[in-house]
């Protein structure tokens, strides 16, 4: 049974205009809003490719212009991280390691309107009409749902969920019982495509396991 | 008007699917939108459409309006433009205006809603009748530097209410409710947003005695000084300096705008001395303002401050290179020399103008960019499902809802 996640984006009335701000309210907010800030680009710019791959990164480098930390927060390799908790921990130490330093760079601060705001996602799952009992059918539904859906059972299946592997390839290991299939589709990193493209590999590669 | 199949081909069936998901999980609930006036500006505009579409998913939706008078949207004007920042003089008496009309409309409008939706400051009193039902605050301006007199005025109505919902994050503060992020959106299909064919483009220009002779640069705003039409005339003059080229200013006025007819005055006044200058006054004509848009060289936004500025992702969906300020809901819109130019003056406008009449490949590269962007954020179908997202998290309160 295929999934869809639509999400809502929530306002906390929370600003940053330092670093110093920045930091402890990353530390201070709730996992839905480091979420939201880490994963809202894939959505939003999912026509782009590639794209910063999280609004922290994007802040820091066009407003503040710490170039520096920007590259080392657009390259946390996010998919080593199996909670939002660990995630986080991970955005914290390197902007803590990074002031350390460079201690001039809490001096800098965002003009008025160019502060960061930070939002959280309200995710609502509920499951779509759609439901596929082998690969032929799975590919054919894959075609056909929404990028939301394809999003649910990628990204914040694993992430947010706390489940061990995207949902595509936990059904194709447990109940087909295809495990080579399941891990070509958990290994590659779904954070350096675009929606749409995701898509397309996943269904190249369960097209060819069907052809062969 | 267009049914929501219609719609189908352009955002995908599986998209339309999920809204009528979302309605299976709203039947039974009436949804009451209330705001000021049933015609004129992006709130009555939006409205047009949301709700016989809303209707289509088979969710319950009403519209009413409240009763105002001349007086009473003297007040909210003037509270308009105090939200926006612009200096104001409200005296006791205004607010003592803005309560007695607001009393006159709790006795007489019926909140049967369950969920009473409620756009903009003008009916925000009519929370007093809050019963067992929910309430819904949409704040369609820009509330980033308040009036901080006018604002705690609404504050007090304001945390009555269960949720609050702002078009862009600058305009969250604190508060005590939850607040929503929900930009609005405009209507691909509707006859302002459709394709046209270049005959009817061609019939309107020679309706308004415009020759396609020379570049046109667009404005389409109200009448009304936060849209800057003064500025944009200006603009316009420095870039006519060395490229000869010509300006339209369309526009119509909103029965809650007591302003718009005086600004429009200003304005003429302003442009009297050059004849490729194009005041046009269109109320309620949207094929035209499509024509318009469709055959302009360069569309402007030049706003001072902007709730949203849906006309600037009306442009961008026809492809137009836009100019417009960095103000309000804009930036959400434009990546600047990405999907389109952002300015900050007179001057700045200006300058981006001519860079967008010089450049014609760069600027049809800004408007392709633009009208792609508007395609996967800023459509009536993902303003649809955001709504009846709004509206289910008021029955949940949690961060992952599982419907």
């Amino acid at each position: 049974m295929f999934c869809t996640r639509l999400h809502l984006s929530e306002l906390t009335g929370l600003r940053a205009t330092t670093l110093g701000q920045f930091l402890a309210l990353i530390k201070q907010v709730s996992g839905s809003c480091i979420y939201h800030h880490t994963h809202r680009f894939l959505q939003q710019h999912q026509y782009l490719s590639p794209e910063p791959p999280n609004d922290f990164a994007y802040w820091v480098t066009d407003i503040l212009g710490e170039d520096e930390l920007g590259e080392r927060l657009v390259s946390i390799d996010t998919i080593q991280y199996s909670t939002i908790r660990d995630l986080r921990e991970k955005i914290a130490s390197t902007i803590e390691s990074y002031l350390k330093d460079n201690p001039l760079a809490k001096l800098k601060f965002a003009r008025s309107g160019e502060e960061f705001h930070f939002i959280k996602s309200v995710s609502f799952i509920l499951p779509t009409n759609y439901v596929a009992y082998d690969l032929k059918e799975f590919v054919e539904v894959l075609k056909k749902i929404t990028i939301d859906s394809i999003y649910f059972h990628i990204f914040e299946a694993r992430l947010r969920l706390e489940k061990p592997t995207n949902d595509f390839a936990f059904w194709i290991e447990n109940s087909l019982g295809d495990k080579k299939l399941a891990d070509s589709i958990s290994s590659f990193d779904p954070y350096t495509s675009t929606l749409e493209d995701l898509r397309n590999k996943i269904i190249q590669i369960v097209e060819r396991k069907i052809v062969n | 008007m267009a049914k929501i199949e219609e719609y189908i081909p352009l955002v995908g069936q599986a998209v339309i699917d999920d809204l009528r998901l979302l309605g299976e999980r709203l039947k039974g609930k009436v949804i009451q939108h209330i705001n000021s006036t049933p015609v004129g500006g992006g709130v009555a505009e939006i409205l047009n459409r949301m709700v016989p579409l809303l209707r289509e998913l088979e969710v319950d939706a009403k519209w009413d309006v409240i009763k105002g008078g001349e007086q009473f949207f003297e007040v909210t004007k003037k509270f308009h433009n105090a939200l926006h920042g612009r200096a104001e003089e409200i005296t006791k008496r205004d607010f003592e205006v803005f309560m007695e009309i607001s009393q006159q409309n709790i006795e007489s409008i019926n909140t049967y809603g369950d969920i009473v939706f409620i756009h903009d400051p003008q009916p925000i009193a009519l929370i007093k009748k809050k019963a067992v039902n929910k309430w819904l605050w949409r704040c369609h301006i820009d509330v980033s530097n308040p009036n901080e007199r006018v604002w705690g005025f609404l504050m007090d109505f304001i945390v009555q209410y269960d949720s609050a919902v702002f078009s862009a994050p600058a305009f969250s503060r604190k508060l005590p409710i939850r607040q929503f992020l929900i930009p609005p959106s405009i209507d691909s299909l509707s006859d302002k947003n459709k394709e046209l064919p270049q005959k009817t483009i061609d019939l309107v220009l020679r309706k308004y005695g415009i020759k396609k002779d020379k570049p046109i640069i667009t404005q389409v705003s109200r009448f009304d000084r936060l849209k800057d039409p003064i500025g944009v005339i200006e603009a316009y003059l420095q870039v006519k300096k060395y490229i000869d080229c010509q300006l339209i200013l369309a526009g119509g006025t909103a029965e809650d705008d007591p302003e718009g007819f005086k600004v429009l005055e200003e304005v003429k006044e302003k442009a009297k001395k050059d004849p490729d200058i194009h005041i046009l006054l269109l109320p309620q004509n949207d094929i035209d303002v499509n024509a318009l848009q469709r055959a302009s060289d360069v569309i402007v936004q030049k706003s001072l401050k902007e709730g949203f500025g849906l006309t600037v992702a009306e442009a961008l969906w026809k492809a137009k290179p836009v100019v417009a300020s960095n103000v309000g809901g804009i930036p959400l819109q434009i990546k600047h020399k990405y999907s389109g130019l952002l300015c900050h003056s007179v001057e700045g406008a200006s300058f981006a103008i001519k860079q967008l009449l010089s450049s014609t490949a760069y600027a049809k590269k800004l408007g392709e960019n633009g009208r792609e962007h508007i395609k996967n954020n800023f459509l009536i179908t993902r303003h649809l499902r955001d709504y009846m997202l709004l509206f289910l998290s008021l029955y949940h309160p949690e961060d992952i809802v599982n419907l």
